[in-house]
């Protein structure tokens, strides 16, 4: 079974999941670092990660990320070499992994090529956020099934509930929750205006569970999320410590910790 | 017996496709906004009181009809009936403005309280913060941060006609990177605020919507032909090509006459090889740009490449998606100039005519020797705007 679709039938009981999932722009802050950043997030105990394909014109993301875009870019990232770094990632990585990236790299390579490289390498899922739901379901929804990638759709406060639920009927795996109108990196919080769209979502019993994403940047904020969902997901925030971090790996340990166990037991 | 013909759609489809082009690649964060215009657009244009305040506007404010001019000396320099559509003559220099007038209606109509554009030379952000002003709406550009430096007098006139310039300062800080900005501002901006989109190019229903506001200029090219000529249809259409919008007007009512050959003008910069150009479809491949399945100049890796062009106005990776689909067909005749042969083609006007173009629209006087049009031929060329933006780059090569 697709390691996304196993994670989430474990989870019993929503509000305890509290599921961390990572994601980093692959080739940033060096080219060669894929692996390594990937271990260290699989050993400080995340759930999932959700790896970067670089874009020079990432417009759902902001100012953090698109700057890891470019850096990964000027470093010479492709989704090729991308794809070499994770020719052997399954023989020490057993948590799921998706790509995160949008829709021209992924056309280039060749949607049908690019599903099957997938499913060699062990990558269980895609998040292509300017692939819209009727061209996939036209297109290339055959072709993810036929590989066994799942294709995680978003949902915004804006998303109608006819939406939702059309949304809702064609995933699997988990619903990426948008928590806000905003590009990648916003620094807002979580707002009560927030937590009554995520109560919304649950108050609809969808088939699928969700994780919420855009504004998660700390142990509150996490912890906040994931109150109102299976859990939570971390972008700009990781992004930001990437570029500061001296020692990647022991580093990187204590930055998953931080958002699993409160400050206060981390200093005692 | 009659036969019938499966007759080809060149116009925008039910599901917003021209062909295999166009479509709304957005992310879930613009669907709703992109819904609401989709939902609206043609019936708010097709409402009698949008009519008439959008045809008074362009009829009192604009200067609308533009004239349609024989140009006598160039004509007997080139053997044929030279006609130039003075789009040169707007309100604010080119024709932009039919576009952001319609779209400020369209605004209004929709209740929104700001705008936000993007803009490459200025022209496109003169004529949207000149509506906006006309029309008491807060107006937010965004301008590449390296063209805010080399255009510095539109950043003025936009300044001083109340519009807040925001530089971009991601990517390569150009057009491409303003576009990105504007949708983004887009995106975190909810209800109120309306994209001004400058060229037909972007999701679906943008590239259509600005092509109904420039259709005005092959509406009018039609009867005043007739008048002068006593023909309905030219034989060729020229107008340059960046994003596409002065060309998708001047095609607009002609293509379904397949006898009027559309002649679209890219830039080739330093040249096709040069590695500085900005010819989309020579250099370009099919892939998704700003929304739309388009063709654009990219890297074997599918990342958006940087175009180049003397002319601020075509120096954009893609074109639009309906001129996608012209090319693809083979509807269109796609052609280029380069720097150097806009740059003679302007002060060929300016001494021939008296009329000093804008670049952008040197590039499609540049192809005037190479379109073997015969002497019966009538040949009509969008004078897309005037060139008083130029003149820091025509002085280099006055000696």
């Amino acid at each position: 079974m697709n390691r996304i679709t196993t994670l989430f039938n474990g989870v019993k009981r929503q509000s305890q999941a509290r599921l961390l999932s990572i994601y980093f722009t692959a080739g940033f802050p060096e080219l060669n670092e894929t692996m390594r950043i990937l271990r260290a997030l699989q050993d400080g105990g995340v759930d999932m990660v959700e790896i970067g394909m670089p874009y020079s014109d990432p417009i759902a993301d902001g100012e953090t990320i698109q700057q890891s875009n470019n850096k990964a870019l000027e470093n010479g990232m492709t989704v090729k070499i991308l794809f070499e770094q994770l020719a052997d990632m399954r023989k020490t990585i057993t948590i799921p992994i998706l790509l995160m990236g949008y829709i021209n790299p992924v056309l280039q390579f060749g949607v049908e090529n690019f599903c099957k490289k997938c499913a060699e390498l062990g990558i269980d899922g895609l998040i292509i956020p300017d692939l819209p739901l009727d061209v996939y379901l036209d297109q290339y929804k055959a072709i993810f099934d036929a590989y066994g990638i799942l294709n995680i759709f978003l949902v915004t406060p804006q998303t109608s509930e006819k939406r939702i639920r059309q949304i809702d009927e064609v995933s699997e795996g988990f619903i990426y929750t948008v928590s806000s109108a905003s590009v990648t990196g916003s620094k807002s919080g979580i707002s009560h205006e927030m937590e009554s769209y995520f109560e919304r979502l649950n108050a609809m019993q969808l088939r699928n569970q969700r994780l919420i994403g855009f504004g998660i940047k700390d142990y509150k904020t996490f912890q906040k999320a994931s109150d109102h969902a299976a859990g939570a997901i971390i972008g700009s925030a990781f992004i930001r410590f990437l570029n500061e971090s001296k020692d990647l790996e022991e580093e990187i340990e204590f930055f998953v910790k931080s958002f699993k166990n409160s400050p206060e037991t981390i200093e005692a | 017996m009659k036969t019938i013909v499966q007759k080809k759609l060149y116009h925008v489809d039910s599901r917003g496709y021209y062909g295999s082009f166009g479509g709304a690649f957005i992310p879930e964060m613009l669907y709703s906004k992109i819904e609401e215009l989709r939902e609206n657009y043609l019936s708010i244009i097709a409402e009698p009181s949008f009519q008439k305040e959008y045809n008074d506007l362009l009829h009192n404010y604009v200067g609308r009809p533009t004239p349609l001019y024989r140009a006598n000396r160039l004509s007997t320099k080139y053997k044929t009936n030279i006609f130039l559509k003075r789009e040169d003559l707007c309100h604010t220099g080119a024709h932009k403005v039919n576009n952001t007038i319609g779209q400020i209606l369209m605004a209004k109509k929709l209740g929104k309280k700001r705008v936000v554009a993007e803009t490459g030379a200025g022209q496109h952000g003169v004529a949207t913060a000149t509506v906006c002003a006309l029309m008491n709406i807060e107006c937010i550009i965004y301008m590449g941060e390296i063209d805010i430096e080399r255009q510095a007098p539109n950043v003025a006139r936009m300044k001083m006609l109340g519009a807040e310039v925001r530089p971009a300062t991601s990517g390569s800080r150009t057009l491409k990177d303003a576009t990105n900005e504007a949708m983004r501002h887009w995106i975190t901006n909810c209800a109120g605020t309306h994209y001004i989109i400058g060229s037909v190019v972007g999701p679906h229903p943008c590239p259509d919507m600005v092509a109904r506001f420039q259709s005005i200029i092959s509406e009018e090219i039609r009867w005043q032909l007739k008048v002068q000529t006593g023909k309905e249809t030219p034989d060729y259409v020229v107008a340059c090509v960046g994003g596409g919008s002065n060309a998708a007007g001047a095609f607009y009512h002609f293509l379904d006459d397949e006898d009027v050959k559309l002649v679209a003008v890219e830039a080739a910069g330093q040249g096709i090889s040069s590695g500085y150009s900005a010819a989309t479809t020579v250099l370009g491949k099919p892939g998704v740009l700003h929304g739309s399945h388009t063709i654009l100049m990219q890297t074997a890796d599918g990342q958006v490449m940087e175009p180049s062009s003397i002319s601020a106005g075509l120096d954009y990776p893609g074109i639009g998606p309906q001129h996608a689909y012209l090319f693809d067909s083979g509807r269109g005749t796609f052609m280029s100039a380069t720097d150097d042969e806009a740059i003679q083609a302007a002060f060929e006007l300016t001494r021939f005519e008296g009329i000093i173009p804008a670049l952008e629209s040197s590039h499609a006087l540049a192809v005037l020797g190479k379109l073997s049009a015969s002497e019966h031929d009538n040949v009509i060329v969008n004078l897309s705007g005037r060139g008083d933006k130029d003149m820091a780059t025509y002085m280099k090569y006055i000696y």
